[in-house]
């Protein structure tokens, strides 16, 4: 029997991997690019109605003016802060409601049903309300997009908290840990990559929030831009604030993402 | 003066629909340096009585006294070693063997000399910087030991801490335990359904019978196999023929 020549077969195998790579990179710029192109091509020969639907190459002339004038970097600036401390005061908040919840077994039940409701409703339908008990500024927006993710993250990471193996708080209990005690060693780390993965899940729901938020104040940011253009039918305007959405909402959710890679790994 | 003296304990669970009688007046006593074994068929409620020796449960009814002192205010005398390891897994194995010290407020470098003293003897020193997880099931089950140790318990529950181990393991893990705990004259309580392990590892075995969990006879260990290590008592002659009279006990209790 003569042995398999395995240097070949693993250099074939590499091979493969990369064809299909390959393959896969190619399909999607080729998906991506026909987009555009066919938008424009589309656009100009009146397939679709310029006027509804823009152009890429309009977006991108918007795009250029409004860089220069400064007004973009400017209310890009407003969403994203918003969203940032929208969805850190929603996991924050939600964390924290699960902790009462969890170190008290009676409220837990006590206020069981009203969280389904809170859970039930769709949050963005409190905007009008938040408006005007706060008044139409930064704080309401901030507030809607922390609404829309704090009750399902109280939710989860309660879930997450009962869930903790009870031998672990055995093992404490035995040394004369008291709850809290209890709750910082074993509870909250235990927790913590369920906590990681809320973050992710609500910077999605903050961005509907603070856009929403956005629509009704009316006053500055992305969401302020597309409902502008809508008011003036200028859909460039529209396209070009989807389109900037889309890149940092992606951004965002790819740096939490990086961050619960490097903080899981070093559990 | 007993050690530890266990009186009339009762205890009943309750649920909504039904009222289990987990144990029925266990009076037991047991002296200083001691090892004990439960042994008995699952649900006779050895590990609610453990539970109740450490304090962690309040039995129905009934009193419990380590050195005269109710288990509650003497929280740490006691240590507990479960089925299975129960190292945290996001602590390094140093953090993990200091941590009955620092809950207790007991953490100075005289502690935790004698920590690091006790892994080194179960010779596990290199290991210092690890984390659980790069770890064996053995390496672990002997660094939970090290952790229940550090504290310096008077008297220690073993919940079958050796029943989620391979045979091998599980008989070295066996030896270490024996001769750690005689060195150190430590009191010990373990829980099991080997009979074997019981025999091996025992001064006294306490045969219960289930449903409700009530004490049915007391074998003890005769002298010959008690001075043996664990390992070796299982190869003596008395060692088998106290394993046919265990065996034909339980026998009894699942036909009765």
């Amino acid at each position: 029997m003569t042995n398999p020549d395995l240097q070949g077969l693993h250099h074939q195998y590499l091979k493969g991997l990369k064809r299909e790579k390959r393959l896969v990179r190619f399909f999607q710029v080729l998906i991506f690019t026909s987009f555009f192109v066919l938008w424009e091509f589309a656009s100009r020969l009146h397939w679709i109605d310029p006027l509804i639907f823009s152009s890429p190459s309009k977006v991108w002339n918007l795009f250029i003016q409004k860089s220069v004038d400064g007004s973009l970097a400017a209310n890009i600036g407003i969403t994203v802060t918003e969203t940032i401390l929208g969805f850190l005061a929603g996991t924050l908040l939600g964390t924290l409601l699960a902790a009462v919840l969890w170190w008290s077994p009676l409220l837990s039940k006590i206020l069981d049903p009203f969280l389904v409701i809170l859970n039930a409703m769709p949050k963005v339908a409190l905007g009008p309300i938040l408006i005007v008990a706060i008044g139409a500024n930064m704080t309401s927006i901030v507030a809607m997009g922390t609404l829309v993710s704090v009750i399902i993250t109280t939710i989860v990471v309660y879930t997450s908290f009962k869930e903790v193996d009870p031998n672990y708080l055995k093992v404490l209990y035995v040394f004369g840990a008291t709850r809290s005690v209890c709750f910082k060693q074993a509870i909250l780390p235990a927790s913590f990559p369920t906590i990681i993965s809320t973050l992710k899940v609500n910077v999605g729901l903050a961005w509907v929030g603070v856009i929403v938020g956005e629509f009704l104040t009316s006053a500055r940011g992305l969401g302020y831009m597309i409902i502008y253009g809508f008011q003036v039918f200028d859909f460039t305007l529209v396209f070009l604030s989807l389109l900037v959405i889309a890149i940092f909402a992606t951004l965002m959710y790819q740096l939490v993402e990086l961050l619960e890679r490097k903080l899981i790994k070093n559990d | 003066m007993d050690f530890l003296t266990i009186k009339n304990v009762h205890h009943t669970y309750f649920t909504k629909s039904s009222m289990t009688t987990a144990l029925s007046d266990i009076t037991l006593d047991v002296n200083e340096g001691e090892f004990i074994s439960f042994l008995g068929p699952s649900g006779c409620g050895k590990t609610t009585l453990l539970s109740i020796i450490a304090g962690l449960i309040e039995p129905t009814s009934g009193t419990v006294q380590l050195e005269n002192k109710t288990v509650k205010t003497s929280k740490n005398d006691i240590g507990y070693m479960l089925q299975q390891d129960y190292l945290f897994p996001w602590k390094t194995i140093e953090e993990n063997i200091l941590l009955g010290l620092k809950i207790n407020g007991s953490l100075t470098s005289t502690t935790r000399d004698y920590s690091l003293q006790l892994l080194e003897k179960m010779g596990l020193a290199h290991v210092i910087h690890s984390s659980p997880k790069e770890l064996s099931g053995g390496m672990r089950q002997r660094v939970a030991l090290v952790r229940t140790l550090a504290t310096e318990p008077k008297l220690l529950m073993l919940d079958e801490p050796f029943s989620a181990l391979d045979f091998q393991t599980k008989l070295k893990l066996e030896d270490l335990v024996s001769t750690t705990l005689k060195n150190f004259n430590k009191t010990a309580i373990l829980v099991t359904h080997d009979i074997g392990e019981a025999i091996a590892m025992s001064d006294r075995i306490i045969l219960f019978s289930p449903s409700p969990g009530r004490i049915h006879k007391t074998f003890v260990i005769p002298n010959e196999l008690k001075s043996l290590t664990p390992f070796h008592a299982r190869n003596h002659p008395q060692y088998t023929e106290l394993f046919q009279k265990i065996w034909k006990e339980l026998e009894s209790l699942d036909e009765s």
